[in-house]
C-alpha cells in the first residue's frame, strides 16, 4: 500500500487483497462439498456418457469462478477511512453504498478473526453502534497489526481523545481452563442425559444384543446433536478469558475463530448467574451478561451482539461472583431472609419453588427461578425501564402476584414470582421509587464505574 | 375510560357474532330443527360470554399519571399493573382502527427500550388523547434518560 507511512485509516484504503479469499472460502467450501457427490454419482451413473459429466462439471466451475469474481469485485470496489468525526466504508458495485458511523456513537469495536484469516494473519474489525437501526460496520478483513490499530484510533476518537491514544491497558479478571470448560459442557444437562442414555443403551446391548440395538439407534441421532453442540460451544469458549480495561469488559475467546469483545460497562443491563443441575457438586457457575439492543433488530448469524452474553462460561463460585462484583459493585446473590416467596406458591409453581427467591436493595433487583437449574438475574436498579404486577387467576385464588422488572436488555427480565400479594404490591410502588432514585443519582456520566484518569466513559446513547 | 369505549366494544361483539348467528341460524333452518337448534344456540351463549369478559375488561382498564411515572392497569382473569417511568418513554403511538374512528376514540401506546413492557390506554376521546400523548411527551422529554 502506498500511504502505509500514514496513521491507519486516515485516508482512503481498500481491505486486504486476500479478504475474498477468506470470505468466500466458505461459499467455495459449501460449493465443493455439494459439487463432489453430484459428480460422483454423475461418473457412476452415466458410464460412457461422458457428456453429462463434462457438462456438469462446466457448470460447477462456472460457479466456482463466479462466486470468486463476485468476492474479487466487492473487494475491489470497496474501501474505507476514518475522518470527519466518522467512520466512512464505500461498497457495492451497481448498488453503491456508502455508510457512515458517527464516531461519537460507537459502542464497541470488536475483532474477530476466523480460522483462514488466523492462518493468513487477517482480522475483520467490527464496529456497534447504537441507536435504532444503527449501522454496524464490518470490516473484512485487515491485517492483524492493521486491525489492531484501526480499532485503537476508532475506541480513542470515540471516547473523544487524541486519535493516536493507545488502547487503555486491560486489567485481567478471569481466565477459564479449558479442562474445566471441556467437563463442565460435558456435564450439562442436554448433553449428560443422551450420555447416560447412551451407556445404558450399551449396557443393554450386551446383554440382550436385539433390543440394545434398536434402543442404540433411537439414542444415535441425539447423541450426535449433544456432539454437535459441544463442540461448537466449546469451539466458541475455548480459551476464554475476561479482562477490564477502563471502558469496559474485555472477552477473548474461541478455538478457530478467534473473538476480541468488548462490552463496555454503560451497555450491561443486567447480569445472570446460572448454576445447572450437575454443577452443583463441584460448585460451578456461570455468569451470562444482557447487554442494550434495539429489540425487532434483525438476528443475523453474525451479529456480535447475539454471540457476546456469556461473561465466563464456568468457574467457581468465589471467581463468579467476584466477578459480579467487579461489573456491579456491592452485587450479590446471598439471599437476604424473607427472600422465598411464602409456602403456599408451592402448589403454583410446584416445579420450580425450591428455587424461588426475590429481593431488593438500594441498587439491584435480584430474583432467582429455575426448575432444574438455578438462574438469578440481577438488574441494577438505573436500568429499569418498567416493572409490571402480574396476577393470574390460580395466583389471585391463592393471594399471590409477580413483580416483573424489565429493561432495556434482550434476555431476562427480574421475574420475581409468586411473591404475596401486600408484598408484591409494596414492591412495585417501592422498586419503582428505588428506581427512580437510582436514575437520579445516576446521571450521564458518572454512569461508568471509576474510569482509570486520562479515559472519558464510552458515550451512551 | 369514556363510556364510548364500551359502546365502542359492544359494536365490535355485535360486527362479529352477528353474521354467525345468522350463518348458524341458516344453517338450522337449511337443514331442519332437532339437534341444530343447539348451534345458534352456542353462538348466543358465546357472544354473551364475551360481552361479560369485554365488560370486565372495559372496568379493570385504567391508568394514573404520577408525579414521575405512569401506572396502568388492566386485564380480568390475569391483572396487571404496570408503572412506567416517563423518563423512559421512548415512542408514543396514538393509534385509531376503523370502529375507535367511528366513534372518536383512540388507543395511546407507550413504548421503552424494554420488550416486555406493555402500556396500553385504550378507548381515549380522540381528543384526550392526543392531550395525553402530548403531555407525556412533554414530561418524558424533560426527563429522558434513554437506556
Amino acid at each position: 500500500m502506498s500511504d502505509a507511512a500514514l496513521p491507519v485509516g486516515t485516508s482512503w484504503r481498500r481491505l486486504h487483497p486476500l479478504s475474498p479469499l477468506v470470505r468466500f472460502a466458505r461459499i467455495v467450501v459449501g460449493l465443493i462439498v455439494v459439487a463432489v457427490p453430484t459428480l460422483e454419482a454423475a461418473r457412476g451413473g452415466a458410464a460412457g456418457r461422458g457428456r453429462s459429466l463434462t457438462t456438469s462439471l462446466i457448470v460447477w466451475a462456472a460457479l466456482l469462478g463466479l462466486s470468486m469474481i463476485g468476492g474479487v469485485v466487492s473487494w475491489l470496489v470497496t474501501r474505507w477511512r476514518i475522518g470527519d468525526g466518522d467512520l466512512q466504508i464505500e461498497t457495492g458495485l451497481i448498488r453503491r453504498q456508502s455508510i457512515r458511523i458517527p464516531l461519537a456513537r460507537i459502542q464497541a469495536v470488536d475483532i474477530v478473526a476466523p480460522l483462514l484469516g488466523r492462518i493468513l494473519g487477517l482480522a475483520e474489525v467490527r464496529v456497534v453502534s447504537a441507536g435504532r437501526g444503527g449501522e454496524h460496520g464490518r470490516l473484512a478483513y485487515l491485517t492483524a497489526a492493521e486491525a489492531t490499530a484501526a480499532r485503537a484510533r476508532l475506541l480513542a476518537l470515540a471516547h473523544g481523545l487524541a486519535a493516536e491514544t493507545p488502547e487503555p491497558p486491560a486489567q485481567p479478571l478471569a481466565v477459564v481452563d479449558n479442562l474445566r470448560l471441556v467437563l463442565a459442557l460435558t456435564l450439562r444437562a442436554g448433553i449428560a442425559v443422551p450420555l447416560l442414555l447412551m451407556i445404558a443403551a450399551a449396557v443393554v446391548l450386551i446383554v440382550a444384543p436385539r433390543a440394545g440395538a434398536i434402543v442404540l439407534s433411537t439414542c444415535l441421532p441425539i447423541l450426535f446433536t449433544s456432539a454437535v453442540t459441544i463442540a461448537r460451544t466449546f469451539n466458541e469458549e475455548f480459551e476464554f478469558s475476561v479482562s477490564e480495561a477502563g471502558d469496559g469488559l474485555r472477552l477473548d475467546r474461541g478455538l478457530l475463530q478467534r473473538r476480541h469483545e468488548t462490552i463496555p460497562f454503560g451497555r450491561i443491563q443486567a447480569l445472570r448467574v446460572v448454576q445447572p443441575l450437575l454443577w452443583r457438586p463441584a460448585g460451578w457457575l456461570r455468569l451470562e451478561v444482557d447487554v442494550a439492543r434495539q429489540h425487532g433488530a434483525q438476528q443475523s448469524r453474525d451479529d456480535p451482539q447475539r454471540v457476546a452474553r456469556t461473561l465466563v462460561p464456568v468457574a467457581p463460585r468465589a471467581e463468579v461472583l467476584a466477578l459480579l462484583g467487579r461489573v456491579f459493585a456491592e452485587a450479590g446473590v446471598e439471599q437476604p431472609p424473607g427472600a422465598k416467596p411464602p409456602r403456599r406458591a408451592m402448589l403454583k409453581a410446584p416445579l420450580s419453588y425450591h428455587f424461588l427467591a426475590a429481593w431488593h436493595g438500594a441498587r439491584y433487583a435480584c430474583a432467582r427461578t429455575g426448575r432444574l437449574q438455578a438462574a438469578t438475574v440481577v438488574v441494577p436498579l438505573h436500568k429499569v425501564q418498567s416493572v409490571r404486577l402480574k396476577r393470574g387467576p390460580v395466583q389471585r385464588m391463592l393471594g399471590l402476584a409477580s413483580v416483573h422488572v424489565d429493561t432495556a436488555g434482550q434476555r431476562w427480565q427480574a421475574s420475581m414470582r409468586c411473591r404475596d400479594e401486600g408484598e408484591a404490591e409494596a414492591w412495585l410502588w417501592d422498586i419503582s421509587a428505588k428506581a427512580r432514585l437510582a436514575r437520579r443519582h445516576s446521571s450521564p456520566g458518572s454512569r461508568q464505574r471509576a474510569a482509570p484518569p486520562g479515559v472519558a466513559g464510552p458515550v451512551i446513547a | 375510560m369514556s363510556p364510548r369505549f364500551w359502546m365502542a366494544r359492544q359494536t365490535v361483539i355485535a360486527l362479529v357474532f352477528a353474521p354467525l348467528l345468522g350463518g348458524a341460524l341458516a344453517v338450522m333452518a337449511a337443514l331442519g330443527g332437532g339437534g341444530w337448534v343447539l348451534l345458534p344456540a352456542g353462538v348466543a351463549a358465546l357472544a354473551v360470554l364475551q360481552w361479560v369478559i369485554e365488560l370486565g375488561r372495559y372496568r379493570t382498564w385504567g391508568y394514573a399519571e404520577r408525579e414521575d411515572d405512569l401506572i396502568v392497569r388492566r386485564g380480568l382473569m390475569f391483572r396487571r399493573v404496570s408503572v412506567v417511568p416517563y423518563g423512559r418513554m421512548q415512542l408514543i403511538d396514538v393509534t385509531a382502527g376503523p370502529v375507535d374512528r367511528a366513534f372518536g376514540l383512540a388507543t395511546v401506546q407507550l413504548h421503552t427500550a424494554a420488550a416486555a413492557t406493555d402500556a396500553r390506554i385504550p378507548g381515549l376521546l380522540r381528543a384526550d388523547a392526543d392531550l395525553l400523548r402530548d403531555r407525556l411527551a412533554a414530561v418524558g422529554e424533560a426527563e429522558a434518560t434513554g437506556l
